[in-house]
């Protein structure tokens, strides 16, 4: 089972949960796919084992056999070329590797060579035998979905994978969130919290997925979230409650459930809860 | 030097909800004469601090889409073959998985693949209370060409600079990636704004590694900075270190998210207590 942990809006707490559920199941797998800004390791402390770099394939002229027609500038729908007929200049960070440029070429000029955009590392922690995946983009490199695609190929559907996403709702989050069983959504009590929370609900409408939400930091005086709630029929799964002492433990990196045990019932209760739910969904199916 | 009159800040984090908009929407509240943009396009959230009386919408086209004319397609299997991004399966392309390359579109030896140009958000343009500038956008769920929609709507704010314009204001995305860097372009001055948490810092670092590498100005904001005081001295020894300004510590505060509940910027929820400091 793939258990997927998004939010729309960044800080809400989707690392917190998501680390804490993986450490509430037994032989989980935990998987980084926030790859700008990786923070599970922050929290769970794996020992990394393996680091495999993710590459992107670039193209490469070979001036003995080009002969500056432009036409791997015109098949580029990135504009990461420029014929300057001396040189083909390339703009790395806006090419997306797909080839079109190889392809085309009368010339059987160019050929592809590949980029480092960054690392997969596996691990393993000692927090209930976590397994650990995370990966970390390279400082300078725009695209992140290539490298979360590299992340991804580590899953084994045999284990219960939870899947911490990036913030946001365009392509790298559906990257992450994607081909998952369930989607958890952490939001906050804030307006924000709300209206990024109904972005990232769109976003899991079009892709069909089956979704419930946590709040992180609950306030229930915030009404407009719990009508929302209510005239949308959307089953929070979990209310954490703001609590300074929870902040402070996240924030030297210990799992919060490690110092407060009471903390760890309620993600085995939020686990059993989203099981039920998909078992209920097969039947219906 | 440059001739022009204004200065381009741009607020970043790194890590999400460190409190960028918050204190983005302060600044806004204190600046004269200024042009504001949320380029956070994925979440933008300024508006609902600031309430903009919206004066135009208009429709973002972020890229092209590859679709299979059946009736024309003869299922050679070629697009598939050809297609590194797996967005082609039996015959059907898969708009999310689609990253509007083209290949197949040229390749096919049936012309049976259309390119259409396709809606991938919108953008507004609108005033704020004391008439200046504002623009944010959002794009569709799922879209891709964030970075490209950002620098859309950069593009069509600068349109609207005037001699008297003295501050463009940009309310960056969380991460590295490419909004980041669209977020950068003609920055003069990078506001970080963090908080002390190990995930804080390290994403903080993350980011400075990527603003020395393209040679921005930046000076630190540590928000909560009280929530782990050995975390935040240790913020502190970085700035000294590295010659960096410390801009401010922001206490850890219910007025944070009581303003934030009522939609109102920290600066008008207590002015008395906190309207000095940010203008400090």
């Amino acid at each position: 089972m793939i258990i997927s942990v998004a939010s729309g809006k960044g800080g809400t707490g989707k690392t917190t949960v998501a680390t804490c559920l993986a450490a509430a199941i037994e032989n989980a797998v935990y998987m980084d796919c926030d790859v700008e800004e990786p923070n599970g390791h922050i929290l769970l402390h794996p020992e990394f084992y393996s680091k495999t770099p993710s590459q992107k394939m670039l193209p490469k002229i070979d001036y003995v056999k080009c002969t500056f027609c432009g036409k791997c500038v015109e098949v580029c729908e990135y504009n990461a070329l420029i014929n300057l007929k001396t040189e083909i200049m390339l703009f790395d960070g806006m090419c997306h590797g797909c080839g079109a440029c190889t392809y085309f070429c009368p010339e059987k000029a160019i050929t592809e060579v590949a980029k480092t955009i960054g690392y997969v590392r596996e691990g393993a922690s000692r927090i209930n035998n976590i397994q650990f995946y995370d990966g970390v983009l390279n400082i300078g490199e725009e695209m992140a979905a290539p490298l979360i695609k590299s992340v991804k190929a580590k899953i084994d559907i045999d284990k219960t994978t939870i899947i911490d996403s990036p913030p946001g709702t365009s392509c790298s989050m559906v990257e992450s969130v994607k081909d998952s069983d369930f989607c958890i959504l952490v939001t906050e009590s804030t307006p924000f919290g709300l209206h990024d929370l109904q972005l990232a609900i769109e976003v899991l409408k079009i892709i069909d997925m089956p979704y419930g939400v946590v709040i992180n930091k609950y306030d229930k005086s915030f009404v407009e979230m719990e009508d929302y709630f209510d005239r949308n029929g959307i089953e929070v799964l979990l209310k954490i409650p703001f609590d300074r002492k929870i902040a402070e433990s996240y924030s030297k990196g210990i799992l919060p459930i490690i110092n407060f045990p009471e903390f760890k019932n309620e993600f085995v209760l939020l686990y059993n809860r989203i099981k039920e739910k998909l078992e209920m969904e097969n039947v219906d199916a | 030097m440059h001739d022009k009159s204004y200065m381009q800040i741009t607020v970043l984090s790194g890590k999400g909800g460190t409190g960028k908009t918050t204190f983005t929407a302060s600044f806004a509240k204190l600046l004269q004469k200024k042009v504001v943009i949320d380029c956070d396009v994925d979440a933008a959230n300024l508006h609902l601090l600031l309430n903009p009386e919206i004066i135009m919408e208009k429709e973002y086209y972020g890229g092209r889409k590859a679709e299979i004319d059946l009736l024309k397609c003869t299922d050679c299997g070629l697009c598939e073959n050809l297609c590194r991004f797996q967005a082609i399966k039996e015959l059907k392309v898969d708009p999310i998985s689609c990253e509007g390359c083209g290949l197949c579109v040229r390749a096919c030896p049936e012309n049976a693949i259309s390119f259409e140009l396709k809606k991938s958000g919108v953008y507004f343009r609108g005033n704020l209370e004391d008439k200046s500038e504002f623009y944010y956008a959002k794009l569709f769920p799922g879209e891709g060409n964030s970075g490209k929609l950002v620098s859309e709507i950069k593009k069509e704010a600068t349109g609207f600079i005037t001699e008297e314009t003295e501050w463009i204001l940009v309310d960056g995305p969380p991460g590295i990636g490419c909004p980041v860097n669209a977020s950068l372009a003609g920055t003069d001055y990078v506001v970080l704004v963090t908080e002390p948490t190990l995930a804080g810092l390290h994403d903080l670092k993350r980011l400075i590694d990527l603003l020395n590498t393209f040679k921005y100005r930046y000076g630190i904001i540590v928000n909560k900075y009280d929530l782990n005081e050995d975390i935040t001295k240790e913020i502190i020894d970085i700035t000294e270190k590295t010659d960096t300004a410390l801009l401010g510590l922001m206490p850890f505060h219910e007025d944070f998210v009581h303003s934030l509940q009522q939609g109102k910027t920290i600066v008008e929820y207590n002015p008395a207590k906190w309207r000095r400091t940010e203008s400090g």
